[in-house]
């Protein structure tokens, strides 16, 4: 399956080649506001490119019926205003939509496909469950059944995590990379959130400041320094060691070496560079850290006294 | 395997509410100014004659047609309040928010206040048959001129929502006419049409019935056949319209029964407020479902019911006054809603 965009609208994107590919979970990612839903708008039909053509199996998008469009394309939005009346079957089956009678009576090969998508997006439990009872993102899983259900090459999902919480997010896009990489579908997935969509995209669409969207593997658009120019702000530096940003340090207060097991080396160098630290190999400063990893001990050569926790240590440093 | 939430309950309440709606429609009929006893009523409605001729006039001339209108006017209300509330996702929405029910009451107003003291309501009355069906079609001429001008704006509109407040504003430009109409017309015309806003059900006769039942039933029907839209339209247009849903022909589907529906209704009975609204609500607390090809029915008992409770209540049993039946309509209704409202909460959640 092969898919071409190229859309151009007031300076929102233009110059758009990109190709979605079954079996991969490609994420688009950029900055609030930088087009990210006009994009999946335009992808989906909603709304017409201002230049260029969409096309799915090489065959341009406005020769797509509504009807045919919808057993190609599924959608799941942000929006959290889902009928809270319904039972979350009775809302995945509404995915069943293009394919039922007038009545919308669900045969029972329509029947088994719920139960699949339920038990995929392990929702099953709150089958007889109403909507308004589940937590935000109980019902994003929910919707995402309900996309399963309608059967469709492609899932295109507008920032589906942007309410919910870290373990949900985790969830959330670890089950949308199992079902692109098991059920051979593609998934286009829009976020802002760099650390996903870096750890679980098979592809990136990278909205860049230039209007236009880079695609490539995340690790590659990481090295060449696209990632950081596009999220590039005068205050902000790329870690490429951690894959994130953080504040630029100006004018730091003193350097310190820190010695000791890894991971205490990690948390306790995070936190002075928090306080304005300047963390190097060798300084004047040192910090040791020693005892058993349930209890740490910390101790500098600034009082030579040991402390027992980093709040401690952090407040006579 | 887990299988659809069974129906074995939702089954067990239409039969509930099909079983309180003939209760009440042989109890609205065997009540009134006349006592007639219960084995005479039972046997007049079963065409057998009792030797009074007055008890079977009054049964089968004006208890019948009246409590048959009441169940028409309830289940046509409540039905077009349902598509309305679920095309706008709006608890507030009913059939008379896009001003059909104004424009009928423009078209009625330009019969009885324009056509001078010889057309007044109670002349329009005694022409009989004619005079009637006058008032009934400018009623709908009137609604259907509003639909014309809110079909027109909606092939412009995308959003529902901005629907919602074009067909607000439509309302409020059609009350005003008829208020300037009012304030340069004569008391004894205003009077009249006064006293049709007040509403009434016992002024549609046997034949009228006949036309009546059968906008009503074929609207409902089609309504009906539109459930599995109504329900693809509680996710949202985009969700909708992503499923395959042409949202502009559901609309102006939705949009035009609901006209026909309350036209009908308010040219035969006025302007009969509140139940469009309330209906819907109760209905969906008492199933707690939003599936459509439930509520549609039960829209309809619920709608019968309440206002075959609303004419009871307005014929004050046991004397012989007759309030007007839009007041008790919002009097009884009303404190209902509250309560069901502060009861179970989960009124906003529906939509």
């Amino acid at each position: 399956m092969g898919y071409k965009s190229k859309k151009e609208e007031k300076a929102v994107l233009s110059g758009l080649g990109l190709i979605l590919r079954k079996g991969d979970l490609t994420c688009l990612l950029g900055p609030n506001g930088s087009g990210k839903s006009t994009l999946i708008r335009t992808l989906t039909s909603i709304q017409k490119p201002l230049k260029g053509s969409v096309a799915i199996d090489n065959r341009p998008l406005e020769s797509y019926s509504q009807k045919e469009l919808a057993r190609k394309i599924s959608l799941v939005l942000t929006d959290r205003n889902a009928p809270g009346n319904l039972t979350g079957y009775a809302l995945v089956s509404l995915g069943r939509f293009p394919y039922t009678s007038w009545m919308g009576t669900l045969s029972q090969s329509d029947k088994e496909l719920i139960h699949y998508a339920m038990e995929c997006t392990g929702t099953l439990a709150f089958a007889n469950r109403h909507i308004g009872e589940l937590s935000d993102g109980e019902r994003q899983k929910i919707m995402i059944a309900r996309a399963l259900v309608q059967d469709t090459e492609m899932i295109f999902l507008d920032e589906p995590t942007a309410h919910l919480d870290l373990p949900n997010r985790i969830e959330i896009f670890h089950l949308l990379q199992e079902l692109a990489h098991n059920s051979d579908k593609a998934i286009l997935l829009s976020t802002h959130e760099m650390d996903m969509a870096l750890s679980s995209a098979d592809k990136l669409w990278l909205v860049t400041n230039e209007n236009t969207i880079q695609s490539g593997l995340p690790e590659d658009l990481v090295l060449n320094g696209q990632l950081e120019k596009a999220f590039s702000r005068e205050s902000l530096e790329f870690d490429y060691e951690t894959g994130g940003f953080r504040r630029k340090s100006g004018e730091f207060k003193a350097q310190v070496a820190i010695k000791g097991p890894e991971v205490l080396k990690r948390w306790t160098r995070s936190a002075l560079e928090r306080k304005g630290f300047k963390v190097v190999e060798e300084a004047y400063l040192r910090i040791d850290i020693s005892g058993s990893p349930d209890a740490p001990e910390w101790t500098t050569n600034k009082d030579n006294k040991t402390y027992k926790t980093i709040e401690a240590l952090l407040l006579n440093i | 395997m887990h299988e659809a939430p069974s129906g074995g309950l939702k089954w067990q309440s239409l039969l509930l509410l099909t079983v309180g709606l003939i209760l009440l429609f042989l109890l609205d009929i065997g009540l009134g100014s006349v006592r007639i006893p219960v084995e005479d009523t039972v046997r007049i409605l079963l065409g057998q004659s009792v030797g009074n001729e007055a008890w079977e006039a009054i049964i089968l001339k004006i208890r019948l047609p009246r409590s048959v209108t009441a169940i028409l006017v309830g289940a046509a209300l409540s039905v077009g309040g349902l598509q309305m509330q679920t095309l706008f996702r709006n608890p507030l929405a009913g059939p008379s928010v896009l001003g059909i029910t104004a424009g009928a009451s423009l078209g009625v107003a330009a019969v009885m206040l324009a056509a001078g003291g010889v057309a007044t309501a109670f002349s329009i009355r005694q022409l009989d048959l004619g005079g009637s069906w006058m008032i009934i079609i400018a009623s709908t001429i009137g609604a259907a001129l509003v639909l014309i001008v809110i079909l027109g704006i909606s092939f412009r509109i995308k959003d529902n929502v901005v629907m919602l407040i074009v067909g607000i504003m439509v309302a409020n430009i059609t009350i005003a006419i008829v208020s300037i109409w009012q304030y340069f017309s004569d008391p004894e015309q205003i009077q009249e049409y006064i006293l049709w806003t007040f509403g009434s059900l016992g002024g549609v006769t046997n034949q009228q019935l006949g036309a009546l039942s059968l906008i009503v039933v074929s609207g409902i029907v089609f309504t009906f056949f539109l459930s599995k839209t109504l329900n693809v339209l509680l996710l949202g247009e985009n969700y909708a319209q992503s499923m395959g849903l042409n949202i502009r022909r559901s609309r102006i589907l939705i949009i035009a029964v609901t006209s026909i529906l309350a036209g009908a209704i308010t040219g035969f009975c006025g302007p009969i407020g509140f139940v469009g609204i309330a209906v819907p609500h109760l209905t969906r607390s008492f199933l707690n479902t939003s599936d459509h090809r439930l509520l549609i029915p039960s829209c309809v008992l619920v709608g019968g019911i309440l206002m075959l409770l609303c004419d009871i209540i307005s014929q004050v049993p046991g004397s012989q006054t007759v309030l007007p039946v839009n007041a008790i309509t919002a009097m009884i209704g009303s404190p209902i809603v509250i309560w069901i409202i502060v009861k179970r909460r989960n009124l906003k959640s529906s939509f």
